[in-house]
């Protein structure tokens, strides 16, 4: 079952970048970070099973960091959202060159 | 038994998160992710991390995508069904390089994992942990000795978060 989990996680992974990269809408970029952090948690786990249990503290930090993430991302795109009443990236152009 | 259960989570994951990244309003998004994040606790279960299945589903599934949910229904984005997917050169690139990326990691993935399930036999390093220590002392042991410093500044990043979240939400007065 490792191989086939580790597969898996990759393959979550993936479409998670894909999601960052071909979506415009702030908050489904922020629900892909997620699941690729989802996925790294996956192979964690697969490869403690064999290897002790530091790699599932360490998905309980990944836990914690994503908590923390989220609530800080949400804050910003909230007060993002207050000044462009949008979540479209397109429309976030301050910083662009 | 375990590995019909495991495929089918494996699938319930892989749909969930193609439905993520396809899926029109973002709630339909956020239920997708639910179900990939439910289905990935059904996988922790398969691979006897009972403790870390119990706090994916209360923890992520329950409070962060709560979170996620009350932003999305307090912007008022609920029923946003505009395309917001990117056309032309983006999607080209996206699907190369996510294409290119899942291809080496699988590859990499399967042949570093077959020599290290062949190496190190079957997976019972942590049987014996667990048989002794309970699914919650396992992973309680060493948190609280060799990890403590780690998990005392988890705390502190926790309130960190806390604080900035609160200062960045606020009306500017």
């Amino acid at each position: 079952m490792l191989v086939e989990s580790l597969v898996l996680g990759g393959l979550i992974f993936a479409i998670g970048t894909l999601g960052v990269i071909v979506r415009r809408n702030v908050i489904i970029m922020f629900l892909c970070i997620e699941l690729q952090l989802n996925a790294v948690n996956l192979t964690f786990v697969a490869l403690s099973r064999y290897h002790g249990i530091e790699g599932q503290l360490f998905v309980f930090f990944v836990m914690t960091v994503a908590a923390a993430e989220a609530a800080v991302g949400l804050a910003i795109i909230i007060s993002i959202f207050r000044h462009y009443q949008t979540v479209n990236v397109n429309h976030f152009n301050l910083l662009k060159w | 038994m375990a590995d019909i259960l495991f495929f089918i989570f494996a699938a319930v994951a892989v749909g969930g998160a193609v439905g993520v990244v396809i899926g029109r309003s973002p709630v339909a998004s956020l239920l997708f992710m639910i179900a990939c994040l439910a289905s990935t606790a059904g996988i922790f279960v398969l691979l006897e991390a009972h403790f870390l299945a119990a706090v994916q589903i209360i923890v992520y599934a329950g409070a962060i995508m709560v979170l996620f949910l009350f932003v999305i229904m307090l912007l008022n984005l609920g029923h946003d069904y505009r395309r917001d997917i990117r056309g032309g050169l983006a999607m080209l690139v996206g699907f190369g390089v996510t294409g290119a990326m899942g291809g080496l990691l699988a590859r990499q993935l399967t042949d570093g994992g077959r020599a290290l399930a062949t190496n190190l036999g079957p997976g019972d390093a942590i049987d014996a942990a667990l048989l002794e220590y309970g699914a919650v002392g396992v992973i309680a042991q060493p948190l609280f000795t060799e990890y403590l410093v780690p998990f005392e500044l988890t705390g502190i990043l926790l309130l960190v978060a806390i604080v900035g979240a609160i200062v960045l939400s606020k009306k500017a007065s």
